[in-house]
């Protein structure tokens, strides 16, 4: 019973649902990005649930910097922006530009990361840190979780333009990148939630 | 070098799985339309909000789910066709699932919040006057 080689490529030659290599990738990384965004569902409700429980600490209108907001949010959508450019120069065989739009991407990314922790960080020496109440607890835990992920995209981003300088467009480096530019338009969409649910609705 | 691999990718990348990859002018499409929807609740907010503090709230939370969908369409190029559906059935499921998740913790939490007792209240919890006094 035992497949020799011989019988193991015939079996693939004539599957009828021969695909080439890596084509369920994106698929796979899609179901991927559900799970997370189940995961940032939980959090959302998280928040739902004790975002107005200041337990008699300060508040989002006391707490929160509009323009900072709008500032991060222009980074993200503009680097989502980037980032398609990036993957139509590589579907074109593009290698200079497309590394000049990931490049254009991973700057955008990190500016929204410095933006992010000197907010953070404004808010701790303020003595709004997680501790303080259970809606600081929550909005740490779900603007953090949001920031946990650009700052992993950028590290991601980072290593796969050494890839690219290194090996080229390779089919497996563009695989990584779809999967890279799906990760990081779906993050610009959980930002959408963010700063609509804990932002502008905090601010009304 | 870069010739072969040019050559190598270019039969690869025109849709190695029937996946988009859309152009510059979807893009340029989906950003403008972004930046409306994002501008609409930022400056409806930030500009102190209408009258109505439920209607300004429709607004911003209307302009976030289109802009969701824009956002979908142009930049995730979500289609009934790629990968034979499945992507569109996962997001679907995905999208029931995160519906009962909030729909849910948000109902049985406001339920428990109101039927605490007077005194437990916390400031700024959202109160039912009648609730067992």
């Amino acid at each position: 019973m035992t497949p020799t080689i011989a019988d193991d490529a015939q079996y693939w030659d004539t599957s009828p649902h021969h695909h080439e290599e890596g084509a369920s990738t994106t698929i796979g990384f899609w179901i991927y990005l559900m799970s997370d965004c189940l995961m940032f569902a939980v959090l959302f409700a998280v928040f739902g649930v004790l975002g107005q429980s200041y337990a008699a600490g300060p508040g989002p209108q006391a707490l929160f910097e509009l323009h900072l907001v709008a500032i991060n949010t222009a980074f993200l959508l503009l680097s989502s922006l980037t980032f398609g450019f990036a993957m139509l120069s590589t579907v074109a065989g593009r290698q200079d530009r497309a590394m000049l739009w990931l490049g254009a991407t991973l700057v955008l990314g990190l500016a929204f990361l410095a933006v992010e922790i000197y907010e953070f960080q404004h808010l701790i020496h303020l003595g709004a840190g997680p501790q303080r109440s259970a809606f600081l607890s929550s909005f740490f835990a779900l603007v953090g979780t949001h920031g946990l992920h650009v700052a992993f995209g950028c590290l991601w981003l980072g290593t796969l333009m050494i890839q690219i300088r290194k090996h080229g467009l390779t089919g497996a480096n563009i695989r990584r990148m779809t999967c890279l530019s799906m990760f990081w338009h779906f993050l610009d969409v959980i930002w959408i939630g963010v700063f609509t649910f804990v932002y502008l609705l905090g601010m009304i | 070098m870069a010739d072969t691999a040019h050559a190598k990718t270019a039969a690869h990348v025109h849709h190695p799985d029937g996946h988009d990859h859309g152009t510059y002018r979807s893009y340029a499409i989906g950003f403008i339309l972004s930046v409306i929807l994002t501008a609409i609740p930022f400056g409806l907010v930030m500009m102190g909000g209408l009258e109505s503090r439920l209607l300004t709230a429709g607004i911003v939370i209307g302009s976030a789910a289109i802009q969701v969908l824009v956002h979908m369409v142009y930049f995730l190029h979500m289609n009934g066709r790629s990968d034979e559906g499945w992507t569109m059935m996962a997001l679907i499921f995905t999208v029931v699932v995160v519906v009962i998740i909030l729909a849910g913790s948000l109902w049985v939490m406001h339920n428990m919040n109101a039927n605490m007792m007077p005194q437990m209240n916390h400031d700024g919890m959202p109160q039912l006057s009648g609730f067992g006094t």
